[in-house]
């Protein structure tokens, strides 16, 4: 048997009751989870007591279907889990903020004030810039929009390299071949001269994320395609495949619910990484003139004018990386918050 | 045996390789009858797993399967996937030889079982997850009840493969084929999975297709016995002939190489020497008589068939004095692929094959 508990590689922290000496995966529940409540820090508390009464829900109605309390074991992980917590809330923060910011405060992105160049203060909190734009609207709005458009970059890498590289790694053969050297073609081609070319055509004319999101994800999922291949590869050579076929399992059954759900680690964590790529490319197109476009923001845009007046106007440089700092870690955090969370081992009781 | 539930009929598997041709089966005939327990025996390379993954249609796509296999009377050779997948499981199902491996480490057993219940039944998850506590409790989890929920990292060997067990029954299978069930596991782990393994047959009234290279194992769970040498069945009959008048060679070996709980203790284990025979191209001959000590002249040239064996207790009495031959071993139903089948039949165990140890100190 395989022994993940590489030493480094657990969390030092552990959903695990403290002190406790039963395992929890062995009690039910509702028992473990309640026991465990009241051993955890006063912070999670709140958040775990949720998740109790969310079991007691599933108790009530008599533990019904293994996959719901499989799924809500893996919240209640997630939930549990302060790196990952870290993440989440900081994630929900900026983007709960940065929607707020746009609908109530008092400057939209798009106002120009009398006080040019003011450093941060009660009336402009990220201070203005130049012609006297409010930065925290710009610097919110900008958030809000890199969010939108790497979140729709991640799915459609997702959807588009798992519907590519599962088939390829299930059936092999000729399917993989000719999937694969589609994905080699897409590879090959230059990304950012790509970018630069469809962005100024198609961004300059529509001026519109959504398009940049589409041009960005059809050129970053082929990483995840070639992962999900590789691990399909060693996959359907697993007995516990076989075992499945051999119980009448259809190839789709066996692709999308017993071979997918043992992917979804590296899955998840190519994901958050191709979020944080998407930011960083739209920021670099951005930098480079060519993504969004002012009076558009975006946070790449704003450190691209910013820079010049980085060593007088700070403000202007240092809190837009800031945000796209903060942005990509939250990002960061939830991706290997999940990646644990999803991993039924992780729950194993150390002898 | 026109009522047999599944009837392999002279099938043979070839597989391509880089050195030439494999021919991993060669032409293997036998039925099994409703609520029989047939198992096959042999070496490592003998076929024997070939033999079931061609039934189940789960051999890799270079392999060249010829011959017949008929599930009550529907042939299952060249069946479409579709097709096959509605026998798989419901009609005919496996049991694997690696529990640690054979069962999906990010779902519940409980959703295994049911997943395998879902796949061919058209019932709720609440009807699905019900009938696994209740597979588990037959195949005797203790607390099944929440053990359910558990993954099955969280279980150990013999228990997983109690569970590999329930989830092949939750169909209720006419045939359930198992390649070496107990291999895996340790030997006191060993007898709780063959009593689970009887309690399943009992439950299902299904057939058993038991693939093991211990004999001890056949011998306490078999009906009759197939011996394969060389990707051919050598042997086959009861599990009183073949363990009372083992007429080939090969059988006679096997048996040698066991200890014996009737013996006195002073007998030395056997062994056969070399190794099996490579199965890649033609060969000419018995594929034992390398390692055979009756080889003679014929053997080499003939590849003897299988044909009945006529016991004949020897008249002077050359019968080992630790060989009991109950009455009722005929030979009706007993075929053995050697040019001396007769004459072998009637030959002790003990002194066939040459004690080759090299310490011969006497054993007091």
């Amino acid at each position: 048997m395989t022994d993940d508990r590489v030493p480094g590689i657990e969390p030092e922290f552990d959903d695990r009751p403290r002190g406790g000496v039963d395992a929890p995966g062995i009690l039910p529940h509702s028992v473990s989870s309640d026991r465990a409540a009241g051993l955890l820090a006063p912070g999670a508390v709140l958040l775990d007591e949720s998740t109790a009464g969310l079991d007691a829900g599933f108790d009530e109605y008599g533990l019904s279907g293994a996959s719901r309390s499989q799924l809500s074991t893996v919240v209640r992980r997630f939930l549990r889990d302060p790196m990952a917590m870290i993440g989440l809330g900081t994630f929900v923060l900026l983007l709960l903020g940065s929607i707020l910011v746009s609908a109530f405060w008092r400057y939209s992105y798009l106002s120009i004030t009398n006080t040019l160049n003011s450093p941060p203060s009660w009336a402009h909190p990220f201070g203005t810039n130049s012609i006297g734009g409010d930065m925290f609207a710009q610097v919110m709005k900008g958030t809000l929009q890199d969010i939108e458009i790497s979140l729709l970059v991640a799915l459609m890498a997702v959807v588009l390299g798992v519907a590519v590289g599962a088939p390829a790694g299930f059936y092999g053969g000729k399917v993989d071949s000719l999937l694969m050297r589609f994905v080699d073609l897409i590879l090959v081609i230059p990304v950012l001269v790509v970018l630069i070319v469809l962005a100024n055509i198609v961004a300059k004319e529509t001026n519109n994320w959504f398009w940049l999101a589409i041009i960005i994800g059809a050129l970053s999922w082929t990483y995840i395609a070639r992962l999900v291949r590789a691990d399909f590869l060693t996959l359907r050579e697993r007995d516990f495949i076989e075992a499945s076929r051999a119980l009448g399992a259809s190839d789709s059954r066996l692709i999308l619910r017993h071979m997918l759900p043992n992917a979804i680690g590296p899955i998840i964590v190519n994901a958050t990484i191709t979020v944080a790529g998407a930011i960083v490319l739209e920021s670099t197109l951005s930098f480079l003139g060519l993504g969004i476009q002012a009076p558009n923001v975006s946070l790449g845009l704003l450190i691209d004018s910013g820079q010049d007046s980085g060593t007088t106007e700070w403000w202007l440089l240092v809190i837009p990386v800031i945000f796209l700092l903060v942005l990509i870690l939250a990002v960061f955090f939830i991706g290997d918050g999940l990646q644990r969370a999803l991993d039924p081992k992780k729950n194993r009781v150390r002898a | 045996m026109t009522d047999a539930t599944l009837v392999v009929d002279d099938l043979h598997v070839d597989f391509s390789s880089g050195d030439g041709v494999v021919h991993a089966v060669r032409g293997i005939t036998f039925a099994l009858a409703p609520e029989e327990v047939l198992g096959i025996v042999g070496e490592s390379g003998s076929g024997k797993s070939v033999t079931a993954l061609a039934t189940m249609g789960l051999l890799p796509k270079n392999a060249k399967v010829t011959g017949s296999i008929r599930f009550r009377g529907e042939e299952l050779l060249g069946l479409k996937e579709k097709a096959l997948a509605k026998v798989r499981g419901s009609a005919i199902a496996m049991v694997f030889q690696d529990p640690l491996t054979s069962l999906n480490p990010v779902y519940t057993v409980g959703w295994q079982i049911a997943e395998a219940v879902r796949a061919h039944q058209d019932v709720s998850k609440d009807t699905a997850r019900d009938e696994a506590v209740r597979l588990l409790k037959l195949v005797g989890i203790p607390d099944a009840d929440h053990r359910v929920d558990n993954y099955p990292h969280e279980f150990s060997g013999g228990m997983r493969q109690r569970v590999v067990i329930a989830v092949a029954m939750a169909n209720d299978p006419t045939v359930i084929l198992a390649d070496e069930p107990t291999t895996a596991l340790d030997v006191t782990v060993q007898a709780q999975v063959l009593s689970t393994l009887k309690t399943a047959l009992n439950e299902t009234r299904a057939s058993l297709l038991l693939i093991t290279h211990d004999l001890g194992v056949i011998a306490g769970l078999a009906d009759r016995v197939l011996v394969m040498y060389a990707g051919r069945p050598v042997e086959i009959g009861s599990v009183e002939e073949i363990f009372y008048a083992p007429s080939m060679p090969y059988t006679h070996g096997l048996l040698g190489s066991l200890p014996r709980v009737d013996s006195d203790g002073t007998e030395r284990l056997r062994q056969i020497p070399g190794s099996p025979p490579t199965l890649v191209g033609d060969r000419v001959g018995c594929p034992f008589a390398p390692r055979c000590p009756l080889r003679a002249p014929i053997c080499d040239e003939q590849e003897p068939e299988l044909r009945p064996v006529v016991f004949r207790p020897s008249a002077d009495g050359s019968d080992g004095p630790t060989r009991v031959v109950p009455a009722h071993v005929d030979g009706t139903d007993h075929l053995a692929a050697c040019h001396f089948a007769d004459e072998v039949s009637t030959m002790p165990t003990a002194s066939m094959f040459p004690d080759t140890s090299a310490d011969h100190e006497v054993v007091p």
